[in-house]
């Protein structure tokens, strides 16, 4: 299918009857969408053995406009419907679309779990630091001393590592990139979805309607573009720099990209045709004590 | 014509215009169906066709042709 040269040739995979998408005008969200989008058509991935998966939230709007499978509604168990269509059907690609509070903070301890096991799903979160849909209030990521709608004289709470939390937790490819950086997250984004494993894409993103208002005082995406810029630090920068100088800036790139066995449910399952025949087809035919699987 | 900007999907955000190298962008006084006033390519003939536009638009409504 060859799209007008008009047309962006992303938007064959875009339900075109829900565009133009609810995100507000220069929100990260739309960037994200467009970045997978080109990673599936990259990489050629088949969209009807694709499942996408999301909570509720800014960030868990994304996959209402792709034109696959799609899960949406229930805040922060986006992992745990991803267990279970991971198990009903392993070929199935799932990805997990999630904001910093439906990830971090409703869904953390489904977060933890699914590195833990090593779920073959990626899962793409965005952080902007704030609660975005319902107002702007303090969330896991913000930043300390930010002023949000529920924190006016600032927010005194440190808030998570969530890629070094991935890390701790055992999944198996982590990386943080930003909207600033398109071509960085298109990579990662990518790699992501060509892992075998639980991998995790932090992509810190511009709020430029709640987050960019409270926190810093300006609803221009571009400042907040410049804001991210300046505390996005690459890990190989880093190594040269002191402690003080790291201090309040996070760090992006690739943390962890190894491979270990994937989640294949919780007991062991005895793989053996001959006897799964014998035994469990019409009770035991041969009667001579073979039953057993 | 190098760069199309589909009116009905713009927002008016100007992520191209400060994204553009070239400064091709610019936001007009054209309000779309949405209330939204759009961006155009108004310095068409000094695009380089690098397409960054095409991948900062979080409304996928730019297209760079050839």
């Amino acid at each position: 299918m060859t799209a007008a040269p008009q047309i962006n040739p992303l938007r064959k995979y875009v339900r075109e009857d829900r565009m133009p998408h609810f995100f507000c005008p220069g929100c990260g969200c739309g960037q994200v969408l467009s970045s997978f989008l080109r990673g599936v058509d990259a990489l050629g991935l088949d969209i009807d053995k694709m499942t996408a998966v999301a909570g509720v939230g800014c960030t868990a709007r994304i996959p209402v406009y792709i034109k696959m499978d799609t899960l949406h509604g229930v805040h922060g168990r986006t992992l745990a419907w991803a267990t279970g269509i991971k198990l009903h059907s392993p070929d199935t690609k799932v990805v997990v679309f999630a904001g910093d509070g439906d990830a971090v903070s409703i869904g953390g301890n489904h977060f933890i779990h699914a590195a833990r096991r090593n779920l073959d799903v990626l899962m793409i979160v965005v952080n902007n630091f704030n609660f975005a849909m319902t107002g702007g209030q303090v969330a896991p990521m913000t930043p300390p001393g930010s002023v949000t709608m529920t924190t006016p004289y600032g927010s005194g709470e440190p808030p998570f590592d969530l890629c070094a939390l991935a890390v701790a937790a055992g999944a198996t490819y982590v990386a943080r990139t930003a909207t600033s950086r398109i071509p960085q997250m298109d990579l990662a984004i990518e790699k992501g979805l060509k892992h075998s494993g639980f991998g995790v894409v932090e992509v810190l993103s511009q709020c430029p309607t709640h987050f960019g208002r409270y926190a810093l005082g300006s609803a221009s995406p571009a400042k907040l573009l410049d804001w991210i810029e300046g505390i996005c630090v690459s890990r190989e920068r880093a190594n040269s720099m002191t402690s003080e100088q790291i201090e309040g800036k996070l760090l992006t790139g690739e943390f962890v990209h190894k491979s270990r066995p994937i989640f294949k449910g919780s007991t062991f399952i005895q793989e053996s045709p001959s006897d799964k025949e014998s035994a469990f087809i019409e009770g035991c035919p041969d009667k001579k004590g073979e039953c057993r699987p | 014509m190098a760069v199309y900007i589909d009116k009905n999907l713009c927002k008016g955000c100007a992520l191209c215009v400060i994204r553009c190298p070239r400064k091709v962008f610019e936001i007009s006084s054209e309000v779309n169906r949405k209330g939204f006033t759009v961006a155009a390519a108004v310095r068409d003939g000094d695009c380089v066709k690098c397409g960054l536009c095409e991948k900062t638009c979080p409304d996928l409504a730019i297209r760079v042709a050839g």
